[in-house]
């Protein structure tokens, strides 16, 4: 019942934003403060806004690491573009890294490539917990896309809860 | 550095305001100087500070167990809020770490 209700504002853009780093891993923090401060108008709670960060934080850290191998070279950039539907957040972060063979496996709960580093395998678990949607587009040798999209606002029941 | 510290032989880290890749390389490889040390028995994470952790900060806290337990030692978190809770319990973490509410009383000394 709630999606019919909202549909009208599912396709108008109200806001958007794209922005492009070095995928270094200092700008971790800044891809997530970027996102917060951008969603700050919609009024997230603040389990909202942990669950974005959080989410955002996965990502890029992904890009950082596997997709460009961590090798930390300014010259290699993350892409994030944001967009805002009424109040649903969509996020894409992309990367022109080494790309992911099998997107299945590498979403599996504590599958990870890089254990010397320990990596948890959490991150696309993660990420598919904290928002409400997650969609990954990769090609070995090409890169990978991540799209994640959240509804802001819609539980500050859960922050009474307790 | 205040931010690690051993009492008896537990050894307490202060973690920072928000945990991720970037700060979680240099927590682990200071802890684990003193865990090779031999002086440190258990590990306490102390979370007053931290605000935000991503997966790295399960990366840090299970590779720590995974060292210290190979000696017996048992690990703690203390002080995390609600986020940093919710965290802990949705990777299964709540398992092999001791997760104490009130300001570590048992553990001061």
């Amino acid at each position: 019942m709630i999606e019919i209700v909202e549909k009208k504002d599912m396709n108008t853009v109200t806001n958007d934003m794209q922005i492009e780093f070095a995928a270094v891993s200092n700008n971790e923090s800044f891809a997530r403060m970027a996102v917060s401060a951008f969603i700050t108008p919609l009024n997230p709670t603040l389990e909202e806004l942990s669950d974005v960060k959080t989410a955002v934080s996965e990502a890029v850290t992904n890009a950082v690491i596997h997709g460009y191998e961590n090798r930390n070279d300014k010259n290699d950039k993350v892409r994030m573009s944001c967009v805002l539907r009424g109040d649903v957040l969509e996020v894409e972060i992309s990367d022109r890294g080494v790309g992911i063979e099998d997107v299945k496996k590498a979403m599996e709960p504590l599958y990870t490539t890089k254990p010397e580093l320990e990596r948890s395998g959490m991150g696309f678990a993660f990420m598919e917990a904290f928002m409400d949607d997650l969609e990954v587009y990769s090609k070995a040798g090409c890169g990978t896309s991540v799209k994640m999209c959240k509804k802001i606002g819609i539980n500050p029941w859960i922050d009474s809860e307790e | 550095m205040d931010e690690f510290k051993v009492i008896n032989n537990y050894l307490m880290i202060r973690l920072p305001d928000e945990i991720d890749h970037h700060q979680s390389v240099d927590i682990s490889s200071r802890a684990d100087r003193y865990i090779l040390s031999g002086k440190v028995g258990n590990i306490v994470f102390d979370f007053e500070r931290t605000t935000f952790m991503d997966s790295s900060g399960i990366g840090i806290i299970l590779g720590r167990y995974k060292k210290i337990s190979c000696f017996g030692g048992k690990v703690y978190a203390v002080n995390a809020d609600r986020r940093i809770r919710r965290i802990l319990m949705m990777s299964g973490l709540k398992d092999i770490v001791e997760i104490i509410d009130e300001k570590g009383a048992e553990m001061q000394s």
